[in-house]
């Protein structure tokens, strides 16, 4: 399943970058994006397993810069 | 300005005037250094207690090399060396760069939203006469719609009622506005210029031309160019080197020259130089403006990467008919057989093809409008042979060459240069009808412009025969032209094509979306155009045009080129500043100010670069 989520106050660029590193190590995701000029996060990952996947994800988001929000 | 932002500004506002009143104090008053240090924690704290608070923070998450971790470092380290104007400039100015940097990429962002203010906010359906404020969502296939000038056609419709300009300019770059009458196919996102319309929905909002355009420009993120993935990579390891490097300076400086405190400042300076962000947000933010520039006219790019490769095209390969061509067929000759004059073959012709549905069908009887026709009593189509039509006692063939051997007609096969229909009476042949396609009036245009742009090699495949195919090839001038090719001969053609370029050579291949996926999805760059309409060609191209203009190859490619040319100009600029602050820093012929300066103005000056894609028009 493939899925996208605007990401709030996410404030720079190599933070992306490493949030999208950390995020596509998460067993399970086949492909992640995070894109900072579109303040969104493309996360392509097993379809039983999503709802899981995705909090791990956000979780790595929140490590990276821990103001930034996942609008799910 | 956002709230965040304001604030901030004025937090620095804030800042830098207490700077400089305790800096002249420092200046011109005998404080003792204690009572200095304390008076100049002040501003440093208004301007980065939120830096500090960060990197605290991220130390805990095991965040080492963050961009506020190394600020911090850098400003408490030269506070400690006693540093102390300078460490609170360096913050003021870091936290000043922040902010424009916020502001900067807001403002492209949301140019590039205004870019694409395609979506309609409601819908007026007409519930027998009552009119009904819906959102766009909710319209069903079939509705009845109302749109008043200065609306924006929510959905894809047909014209019931009513005629009026539309303003497509939006959606297509074109910024002649369309006039449209009762019958009219029109497209979702266009905004009503002047009457009133009532229009029959034809597509749901999701599936409406919109729809599709918003969802290719937002996903469009998710491809990245090989030279993000570079400058991400560079600086995951940058960072790391860089304190590594400044650690040793400081331990070995310190320990050979025994003057801790110089070579301290300059291991500081390279932590400043160290913050990757200016160089990371340098590319992506290039081709985000490209891709929103791009939109802008009608091209909607599906990632960065497409434009990246579309920069190195070197041979485009083109489909004909649709393409290149109207894709309209005109008479352009009338060849009675026998008895008939021209004008009575014509009229025969189109009184067969009265009731057919055919496109060329349609020409025929376009041809045939000052001529009387008589409807036939009876049609049958032979699926993709021809007709057969009966009038009274004739019984009437009208088709193709292979129609009229089936039915052992006798006659003169034309040699042709397009496509012909044969007609027979009664099994008598009659004559022919012959219909060329015409080129697109600006197609030899959008070629010579292409070449210009660096495309060297033009090629065309199409399914068409040779003689129609090189007439329009010549035309054209087109380097080299492929005929009579079935789908799979496209695709092994494509193939060629592409194992014959160099390695850095790119193909690009552009065509209608119709039966050329396979060789869409093949080349390096796929191009379809006006293909909003056919999900099959929007999920095999990677460039979609929105209307079928292939004036809009020449401007899609100079993007392109343009786009690589700011990345390549934004990356060599930042990494050259970066190492040239790190060696003057290294020699001690920077101080702190120099370094934060090279972090903050490449970053804004690769904005500003970036931003370019955007203003010119």
């Amino acid at each position: 399943m493939k899925k996208s989520f605007m990401l709030e106050d996410l404030d720079c660029a190599n933070c992306a970058a490493k949030m999208e590193r950390a995020i596509a190590e998460i067993p399970g995701v086949k492909k992640v994006t995070v894109s900072f000029m579109a303040q969104k996060m493309i996360l392509d990952a097993d379809d039983e397993r999503f709802d899981e996947i995705l909090g791990q994800a956000v979780k790595c988001v929140k490590k990276v810069e821990p103001d930034c929000v996942v609008l799910v | 300005m956002t709230k965040k932002q304001k604030k901030l500004l004025r937090r620095i506002l804030i800042a830098a005037a207490l700077l400089l009143t305790v800096y002249l104090l420092d200046r011109f008053l005998p404080l003792p250094r204690w009572a200095a240090l304390l008076m100049y924690l002040a501003p440093y704290f208004t301007a980065g207690y939120d830096v500090l608070w960060k990197s605290a923070r991220n130390i805990s998450h095991g965040q080492v090399f963050d961009e506020c971790f190394l600020m911090a470092i850098a400003t408490i380290g030269a506070l400690i060396i006693g540093e102390y104007p300078e460490s609170v400039f360096v913050m003021v100015f870091y936290q000043t760069g922040e902010l424009f940097q916020s502001i900067a990429v807001g403002k492209s962002r949301r140019s590039i939203k205004d870019l694409m203010d395609i979506c309609p906010d409601t819908a007026v359906r007409l519930n027998d006469g009552e009119e009904e404020e819906i959102l766009p969502e909710e319209v069903e296939v079939g509705d009845l719609l109302l749109v008043r000038p200065g609306d924006k056609i929510p959905v894809d419709a047909t014209v019931e009622e009513g005629t009026s300009v539309l303003d497509t300019s939006a959606l297509t770059g074109e910024s002649l506005p369309r006039d449209v009458t009762v019958g009219d196919a029109v497209v979702s996102g266009c905004v009503n210029l002047s009457g009133v319309l009532k229009l029959r929905a034809t597509a749901e909002f999701g599936e409406s031309a919109v729809s599709k355009i918003l969802e290719l420009v937002e996903n469009s993120a998710a491809h990245k160019a090989k030279s993000e993935t570079f400058i991400t990579k560079f600086a995951r390891r940058y960072t790391p080197a860089v304190v590594i490097l400044a650690v040793l300076l400081a331990v070995v400086g310190s320990l050979v020259t025994k003057d801790p405190a110089t070579w301290v400042y300059r291991a500081l300076i390279l932590l400043v130089v160290s913050c990757p962000c200016a160089v990371v947000i340098s590319v992506p933010l290039a081709f985000f403006a490209g891709i929103g520039g791009a939109s802008a006219k009608g091209i909607l790019v599906k990632g960065g990467d497409h434009l990246e490769t579309a920069a190195a095209v070197k041979t485009a390969v083109f489909d004909k008919t649709g393409t290149l061509t109207e894709g309209r067929f005109t008479v352009s000759e009338v060849l009675p057989a026998g008895e008939l004059t021209e004008r009575q073959l014509l009229a025969l012709a189109a009184g067969a093809e009265y009731y057919s549905t055919h496109p060329l069908a349609a020409s025929v009887r376009a041809a045939a409008e000052d001529v009387r026709v008589t409807p036939p009593d009876e049609t049958k189509e032979l699926s993709g042979k021809g007709v057969l039509a009966v009038f009274g006692e004739r019984r009437v063939l009208a088709g193709s060459a292979i129609l009229l051997r089936e039915e052992n007609v006798e006659f003169d096969a034309v040699r042709d240069e397009g496509t012909v229909i044969y007609l027979a009476v009664d099994g008598v042949y009659a004559g022919a009808v012959k219909l060329t396609d015409q080129p697109k009036k600006r197609a030899a245009a959008a070629l010579a412009a292409a070449k210009k742009l660096g495309v060297k090699r033009t090629v065309m495949l199409t399914g068409d025969r040779r003689g129609a195919a090189e007439r329009i090839g010549r035309e054209l001038g087109i380097d080299e032209i492929l005929s009579s090719l079935l789908p799979q001969e496209k695709v092994s053609r494509m193939r060629e094509i592409l194992s014959a370029q160099g390695r850095r050579e790119k193909t690009l291949y552009i065509g209608d979306g119709i039966n050329d996926a396979p060789v869409l999805t093949l080349a390096d760059v796929g191009v379809a155009m006006g293909a909003l309409g056919s999900d099959a060609a929007i999920e095999a191209a990677d460039v979609v045009f929105t209307d079928d203009d292939i004036g809009k190859l020449p401007t899609f490619l100079s993007i392109a080129k343009k786009t690589a040319r700011i990345v390549r100009e934004n990356v060599a600029f930042a990494l050259f500043v970066k190492l040239l602050v790190l060696l003057l820093a290294a020699l001690g012929l920077a101080d702190m100010w120099l370094g934060v300066l090279a972090d903050v103005g490449v970053a804004v000056l690769c904005i500003l670069n970036s931003m370019r894609m955007l203003t010119k028009r």
